[in-house]
């Protein structure tokens, strides 16, 4: 967050930059010099006309001195530290931001290539010591292996075979060549690794959302089908694991109903009259409000309609499917904000939420939510109820239509120090 | 009369290349290729030497292991443990659990033939 108390701090810098003396500023603006002294040690504020005539002579904008570096850049720096548990100036993060914008981004986006690099080594270690799918591939070229070498050494060992012993192993021998050949093919599929910087994918739920990502969570293939076009859909998305692909197969199965439900191009018009009230188009087309919210979450992106993100999550917190937006994201497990109306709305079941989410930051993004926790599969008596929130992000939305909501990201990169909701004390300092 | 081994491990053609090389070797060798139903096997073949596979269906090498060590039957019958995974931690895991003896894969004819034969004069 920009800190707006400094902004004779960023009179001065600039001044200094640009080679000024004191009294020549005060001079071209008509003030004393003591007057700006006291301006550039932040003891008078500043705003307004006097502040306008200054950015001009600094030739900068007044906006510039005023608030001062890009709040997300701090936030990126200070994040950077904190990540890095390194011990820095942070009270000063916003000058070095002000005076080094340059460098201020490249820290940053550093920082942020390593964090890439460290989550991907970490995914491809467990991919390698706990994955199921590379342990049983490699048992099962293992196991092929020492079947044909122990044929093959019984064949050539010397001692003396009836043909038929000789025929049985010469046909083992060929059936495990076989064998070894497909499951290692299996297995080198297996290990091609992605690009470096491509995504490396670990949960299944991750691998759908990257394919889903790639369409902009709009599936125009899907609209208009039915379960007879499913295979195809599922084929054409080329997940690379049997879980993604069951995963996706489940996720395709809703988009479908859900378009069949609330066709894409009266959904989209009925969207826009209403200015995206989910109960006004739940009512018009008999959905069910996580449809509706679904639905408006899976619109096209190049159709003038609002950013909208999704996240679905179960009653332990999981979240379970997560359509990030630009400023919406949440942690896929554990250490994520409980303030968001997705978990919140586990408190009342079938009670939809609507608030205005507001992350910690001047100007930090706004998002309009609309959460609903409801009941999934089929109920019976003695049953365990199992409930699943869904909760759709809208951003861009006039302030004041809800009520307002502070939620973060985490409670480590978040500076609400007196939040009720933290498990865990702040690195921001 | 010979000393009995029985094989418990799903591979048909591992366990007919072994079969093999131990009853030339003048070995009575059974086998069983469930891990869920393999102390019922072992029970009703009481065997001089056990080898097993850590890999098996229904029941994991490691557990009947555990079980044949708590059985005051088969507390002291030999075990030889097999495993396509040649870490350390269940190499380990096999002798803490009181293996006599473990053998990653692929390994020869000569060293499964040597080591039951090391195992029986012990």
């Amino acid at each position: 967050m920009a800190n707006v108390g400094l902004t004779g701090s960023r009179i001065r810098e600039r001044r200094l930059d640009v080679g000024l003396r004191q009294a020549d500023l005060a001079k071209s603006v008509g003030i004393s010099p003591s007057y700006l002294n006291l301006i550039e040690h932040n003891r008078r504020r500043i705003a307004g006309k006097l502040l306008s005539q200054i950015a001009q002579c600094l030739e900068v904008s007044a906006d510039q001195l005023s608030r001062g570096a890009d709040s997300a850049l701090l936030d990126r720096l200070r994040t950077a530290a904190a990540d890095m548990q390194a011990t820095v100036e942070m009270s000063r993060t916003e000058e070095m931001a002000g005076r080094y914008p340059g460098w201020s981004n490249l820290i940053a986006a550093q920082a942020h290539r390593l964090s890439s690099l460290e989550e991907r080594v970490q995914i491809l270690t467990d991919r390698i010591t706990y994955d199921p799918e590379l342990a049983g591939s490699l048992h099962e070229v293992i196991s092929a292996v020492t079947a044909i070498r122990s044929a093959a050494s019984i064949l050539v060992g010397g001692e003396t075979l009836d043909a038929d012993w000789q025929g049985r192993f010469h046909k083992n021998i060929y059936d495990d060549s076989i064998r070894l050949a497909a499951s290692s093919e299996a297995l080198i599929g297996y290990l091609d690794a992605p690009d470096a910087d491509g995504p490396a994918h670990f949960a299944p739920m991750d691998e759908v959302e990257s394919y889903l990502s790639e369409t902009h969570f709009h599936l125009a293939d899907a609209e208009g089908t039915g379960p007879a076009e499913s295979a195809a859909l599922v084929a054409q998305a080329k997940l690379r694991s049997p879980a993604a692909r069951a995963l996706f197969a489940q996720y395709l199965e809703n988009y479908q109903a859900d378009a069949a439900l609330m066709p894409l191009d009266a959904f989209a018009t009925a969207a826009r009259a209403c200015a995206y009230d989910p109960i006004a188009l739940a009512a018009r087309f008999g959905a069910a409000l996580p449809q509706v919210l679904r639905r408006l979450a899976t619109l096209p992106s190049d159709a003038s309609h609002p950013e909208m993100g999704l996240a679905v999550a179960d009653a332990s917190g999981a979240l379970l499917f997560l359509k990030p937006i630009d400023g919406f994201a949440m942690p896929r497990a554990g250490a994520g904000c409980p303030l968001w109306p997705v978990f919140s709305a586990f408190s009342t079941p079938g009670q939809p939420i609507r608030a205005e989410a507001r992350l910690p930051g001047a100007n930090a993004p706004r998002f309009l939510c609309y959460a609903i926790a409801s009941p999934f599969g089929s109920v019976g008596f003695d049953a365990p109820q199992v409930l699943r929130a869904t909760m759709l992000v809208v951003s861009d939305q006039p302030a004041g239509i809800a009520k307002e909501t502070h939620v973060g990201v985490a409670c480590r990169i978040c500076t609400r120090t007196t939040c009720l909701a933290r498990r865990e004390p702040t690195t921001i300092v | 009369m010979a000393k009995r081994v029985l094989l418990i491990e799903d591979e048909p053609n591992i366990i007919e290349a072994i079969s093999f090389i131990l009853s030339r070797d003048g070995w009575t060798v059974h086998t069983h290729e469930n891990g869920e139903t393999a102390m019922t096997k072992v029970r009703a073949f009481p065997p001089d030497l056990i080898i097993l596979d850590v890999m098996l269906p229904g029941r994991s090498g490691f557990d009947i292991l555990r079980d044949l060590r708590g059985d005051d039957e088969t507390a002291q019958t030999p075990v030889m443990m097999l495993t396509a995974r040649g870490q350390s931690k269940d190499r380990e895991l096999a002798l803490r659990l009181g293996a006599n003896h473990f053998m990653t894969k692929p390994f020869s004819n000569a060293e499964v033939r040597d080591n039951v034969r090391a195992l029986m004069e012990a």
